[in-house]
Formats: C-alpha cells, structure tokens, sequence
C-alpha cells in the first residue's frame, strides 16, 4: 500500500545571483513500512527534497512543482493552517543537528507535550504520562526522572532520541530523518538505527532516510534512491545496489567506500569520480554526470535519460547501465 | 628492535584545567591519561577512537602545538616534549599536520602559491625562486595543475583545499604527518581521491604517519597497525589485520559491531551488540578500566584495578582488559555473566 506519492518533484530558489535548481525532478514511491534511503552527495537535493514533503521551505523565493500525495490526498491543495494539522501528526521530520533542533529554553517533557497536545484532546496528566512512554521507547532510562531536564543537560545521542520521541509522538505515517546519525559516534549511531528499525516493526511507520553513508543504508534501508544533480539516478533494493549497481555513478560511489576495497582484497586504490559536481544554476536537457563518466557516448548529451526499469523494482536513468568495470 | 622508531610516547598525560579562575567549580579534563605508542619507519598507525577519546590531544602533543602535562614524546630519538617553541623550531621540519577542516586551515589572504612556500620560508630553504619551483612540484604531486598557484582558498573546493594543506604538509619532506580526521569533512568520492594521493605520496616519500579518525572503514584501509583509544587511554593495539580478525577488548568489539557495513547481506545477519549509556565525562576520575561502566561483562576487579596494556595472546596484539586471557582469548561480550556494567541489547537484525 503506498503511504506517499511524490511525482515530478521540482524545487528551485530565487537567489540574487539568478535561479538555483535544487530538485529538478524527483519521484518516488513510499509503502507501508518501508524504510527508503536517499542517498547522495552534498548539493545533490536529498535534504531539499526533504523539507520539500512536509512545505517547510516557506513561501519566499522558493518554486515548488509537482505533487505529494499522502494517502492519495493532495499536499499541494492544503492551506497552512491544513498543513499545520499533517505536520507533527502525519508527517513528521527529525532533523541532523540535535543539538540545535531543541528549545533550550524549554525542558524536554515540555517540549514532547507540546506535540502530543497540538494534534490531540488529551489532559496534562495524560499528555505527561504519554511522553514517558514515548522517551521509554527511544530507550532513554529513567524517563520519568528526565522530563524535568533540559535539553543541554542531555548528551547528543540522548537529544537525537527526544528529538525522535518528538518526532513519533502522534504515530506519524511517514516519518523523515534527514542524516539523523551524522552527527554522533558509530555506538551511538547503531541504538538510533536500532530505534528506526523498532518503529517500523511495531507502528508500521514509513521512514524516508536521508543519508550520504552507505552503511547506513545497507543497514536498515528496504529500497534506496540515489541522487545526483537534483534527480534520482537509479532507484532499486538494497540488496541490488550493492550487488548490481547499474549507473556509472553509483558505481563510483561503491568504488570509493574504503570498506569495499578492503573486503575485495585488501589495500588497493580507490576509484575516484574524476571532475567536480555540476553547479545547481543551470538545467540542461543532458545526463548531468555525462562530463564525468567513463561510460559517457555522443547520445548522453544529446537527451538527458530517463528513469527506465532495467529489471523487476530496478530502475535506472542511464544509456548505458549495467555491472561490468568501467573502462 | 632494528631500527629506531619515528615516534616513540610514553606515558603520554596531557590534562586541562577547565572552569574560572576567579572562583567557582574548577575540574581536571583528563583528555589523554597515560598513552604509549610507536610508529616505525614508513608506518601508518590509525589512531581510532570516538568523539571525546582524546585522540586529537595525542596529535597535538605528538606535533608540539600543545605541551604535555607528563610523559615523553621521542621525535627520531629526540625528546621534545619539553622544549620551548624556540627549541622546537628546527624539529618542525620533521613533523607536521594536516587538520580535518581544510575551510579553516588555510590562510584566506595568502594565495596557494603562497601557502605551500611558507613552510620553505620559514625554514630558510633555497632562495625565492628555487622555493617557487619546490612548491609548484609538490602541488603537481598532490594532483594539482600549476595554475592553481594563484588562486586564493576560497576558490577551491573542499578537495582541492585539503591537497593544499596536503602539499603544505610534505613540502619540507617531514619524516612523520600527523593526520587528524584528513578526510571527514569530504563526501565519499572526494575521500576517495584524497585517500589514494596519500597513499601514493607515502609510498613515494616514505613518511611515516599518525593518521586520526573515528572512522573504522578509513582506519582499516588505510593503516599498518591500528591503536583504539577510550577515555584518555589505549584499549588495544596491533595491526590492521590482527584487529579486524581477532578483535579483543571488549569495546574493540562493540565498536566493530556497531560500525555499519556497505554490505546487506553481511550486516543483516550478524548479531549486533548495542552499548548502553553514553562516553563517561572525562572530567569525572574513573576507577578501574576506563570502559567498566558501558561494558556488559565488567567484573568487579574491572571497576577497582586498571587492567594493563599487554600482550597477552601475542606480543604484538596489546589489549588492556582484565578478561582477555592467554588460554582462552578474548572474552565472548555477547554472553554477560555477573555483570558489574551496562547491559547491552544483543539485536539480531535479520
């Protein structure tokens, strides 16, 4: 059962220096408890497509085409008071920084009630006994004790689970974290993943990843998009993108994890992806990462690929995708 | 011992004083708390640890841009852990360091040009157009083309600014690079091709190298022997393959299990252990194993005595734990018996 429709996704801002294409054009589909990773470099869209589902990009300089639909309904035709209701409730979002994402001003039991009771007719009392339940199951200890606590009295991993807390509070259908590990070391990282993975078992959310650790994705991801330049280049399993990569790009990417190199036999060079990403300013009718690939004929600048299937749930905006060393 | 080591430390301690001096709650940070370490010629150690460990402090203390509380630090089989900035000068030439942010470590009104000829300035090297000529080889061998020579730092981008300070770096032919977090600020594909000139250059050069990261994946590709670091001390320490084949120590463990893999069908499969609680303050004195408190199968001597650092199975695989034992080896953190620590959560993924 799909959760969330985005179709045609496009997202550009008014600079004073001229246009900048952050999404060209983005779609893809979420299921019901599915975990799907977008994966990219930095400037590639992913957090822009983000913030893009839930509209908190605001209203000025910013242009946004094509459609979100949740649960078939139009995000696009709701007002801001419409979208208000679905934030926070339907749609919620956990953001990279934790240390800045919370009101310092505020303790934390405060700031999860704030949520619950926005979206839901429930007292104080039952408001504060639903917040203990929610830091128990982020898996903070002594929970009842820490609602009195402020956000600096809290150390980064701990944050990053009020934030979730927060985040899960209504049972949101979708939930978006946007590189919720980044910022925290790998034993804090594995609980966080671990809380992800729970959620999605028990509640049945859908979780947009944004993430540019491929780890990460081959950790806990069901499906996983990859982005370059504002669009998704292929867009397949988890399991195929590490077994059967298609687009150059992608492939480049799984040639550059140290990782990789390691378990294929040791201490060997690393592909890099020669040339630099292309700027966000301009959105020619081209492959984008044609100037870069090994792969790169006439054709490829001529008329910009599209996403086709290359095989079943596999597809691939390249003209000429598939394994084999690239030469 | 054949040949001398570039670096030798030994009981490395280098502590702060934090909080105001004009009254109120002062309090020791124990940043690094009795460290050793040896690099050998032509040897890349990685030096691994999570945020807080104290490994940045080594790179300081090993590079002199901070003094040491105690402990010695033997550069080519000289003490410089207390000389004064002036005494230290000359040693300069033979040790130097690459930061993590290449956006803050390169001077914004000084030209590339510029950048990589200071340290030859400074050094009195060769006269003004032999130091133009040094420079721009060393920036060719770093992968830049020769026109980059006037650009200013904040026309490059994040890949290019770390060659830079890359170029910098080895320009003056330094027998040892410290390198804290090189390649943590780049995305994937820019690690990437930093990672390989480094090793390129080393493989040409010959330096040896104190190379700084959180990151287990970079550690594993690019060291000789690895050394992980915990609140202010060593855990265990012994080569690349040694490490990711035998782990021991139980936080050697937990954080091999914890780091994600670009794998699925490894990853999934495996039984994952999840620490609880959080890096202990290092402001706080801890008895005993500094990682008694988050480790599932602490006993009750792990949390009176400090386990040493020791080659207990081999003598070049040390491992400061208690429970490693030359008989059986290193102890199973997935079954805790009569635990004095944290309780983990054994998670199998698949």
């Amino acid at each position: 059962m799909r959760v969330l429709d985005v179709s045609h996704l496009r997202v550009e801002f008014g600079t004073e220096d001229g246009r900048i294409f952050a999404v060209k054009d983005v779609s893809f589909t979420l299921g019901r408890g599915e975990i799907l990773a977008l994966v990219g470099e930095s400037g590639c869209g992913k957090s822009t497509v983000a913030m893009s589902i839930p509209r908190l990009l605001g209203d000025s300089n910013v242009t946004i085409g094509g459609s979100v639909r949740l649960n078939g309904a139009d995000l696009s035709s709701l007002n801001e008071k419409e979208m208000q209701a679905v934030r926070g409730k339907d749609i919620s979002v956990v953001f990279q920084e934790p240390m800045t994402s919370l009101n310092p001003a505020y303790t934390i039991g405060n700031q999860i009630a704030e949520v619950i009771r926005q979206h839901q007719k429930l007292s104080r009392q039952a408001a504060k006994a639903r917040a203990i339940e929610l830091l128990e199951l982020v898996g903070i200890p002594d929970a009842a004790r820490r609602l009195g606590a402020f956000p600096h009295e809290l150390s980064g991993g701990m944050r990053q689970r009020v934030m979730i807390a927060i985040a899960v509070a209504c049972d949101p259908q979708v939930l978006i974290a946007d590189e919720p590990t980044t910022a925290l070391d790998v034993t804090i990282q594995a609980g966080i993943l671990d809380i992800f993975r729970r959620l999605r078992d028990t509640l049945g959310t859908s979780i947009i990843l944004i993430t540019h650790d491929l780890g990460v994705v081959a950790d806990i991801a069901d499906r996983v998009a990859i982005m370059y330049a504002g669009r998704i280049v292929e867009l397949c399993s988890a399991q195929d993108v590490f077994s059967l990569p298609s687009h150059p790009y992608t492939r480049g990417l799984l040639g550059a994890l140290p990782a990789r190199a390691v378990m294929q036999g040791g201490r060997r060079r690393l592909t890099d992806i020669p040339g630099f990403v292309p700027p966000p300013t301009t959105d020619p009718d081209e492959c984008q990462f044609a100037p870069r690939c090994p792969r790169a004929t006439a054709e490829c600048i001529i008329r910009r690929p599209a996403l086709e299937l290359v095989a079943a749930e596999h597809e691939v905006a390249c003209y000429h995708p598939g394994p084999g060393d690239t030469p | 011992m054949t040949e001398q080591p570039v670096l030798e430390v030994t009981g490395l301690v280098k502590h702060y004083q934090t909080g105001s001096r004009l009254g109120g709650a002062r309090s020791v940070v124990r940043a690094v708390d009795g460290v050793d370490l040896t690099i050998g010629r032509g040897e890349i150690l990685g030096l691994v640890g999570e945020s807080g460990s104290g490994k940045s402090t080594v790179g300081k203390c090993v590079s002199r841009l901070t003094t040491p509380t105690s402990g010695t630090v033997k550069l080519l089989g000289r003490d410089i852990s207390t000389l004064t900035r002036g005494q230290m000068r000359p040693f300069r030439n033979d040790v130097h360091v690459v930061f993590q942010d290449p956006f803050s470590s390169l001077n914004p009104r000084m030209t590339v040009g510029q950048i990589v000829m200071e340290p030859l300035r400074q050094h009195g090297h060769g006269n003004r157009r032999e130091r133009i000529g040094t420079a721009a080889e060393m920036l060719e061998r770093t992968g830049l083309s020769h026109d980059i020579r006037s650009r200013y730092p904040h026309e490059l981008s994040g890949g290019q600014r770390q060659r830079v300070a890359l170029a910098r770096a080895l320009v003056l032919g330094p027998s040892l690079v410290v390198a804290d977090e090189p390649v943590s600020a780049l995305d994937v594909s820019v690690q990437a091709s930093i990672l390989n000139v480094i090793l390129d250059l080393q493989a040409d050069m010959g330096f040896s190298c104190l190379f700084i990261t959180h990151d287990l994946s970079v550690v594993e590709f690019i060291s000789d022997r690895i050394a992980v670091m915990y609140l202010g001390k060593i855990m265990e320490t012994t080569t690349r393959g040694e490490l990711f084949r035998d782990p021991q120590h139980p936080y050697t463990q937990s954080l091999l299990s914890a780091a994600p893999v670009a794998d699925p069908a490894g990853v999934r499969n495996r039984d994952r252990i999840i620490l609880s609680g959080d890096l202990p303050s290092p402001s706080e004195p801890v008895t005993g194993c500094p990682f008694h408190s988050r480790c599932p199968i602490a006993i009750e001597k792990c949390v009176t005595d400090v386990p040493p650092l020791a080659g207990i199975t081999a003598p070049d695989h040390l491992t400061a734990c208690h429970l490693v034992t030359a008989e059986s080896g290193a102890p199973d953190i997935s079954a805790p018996i009569n635990s004095m620590g944290g309780t983990p959560s054994v998670h199998n993924a698949s």
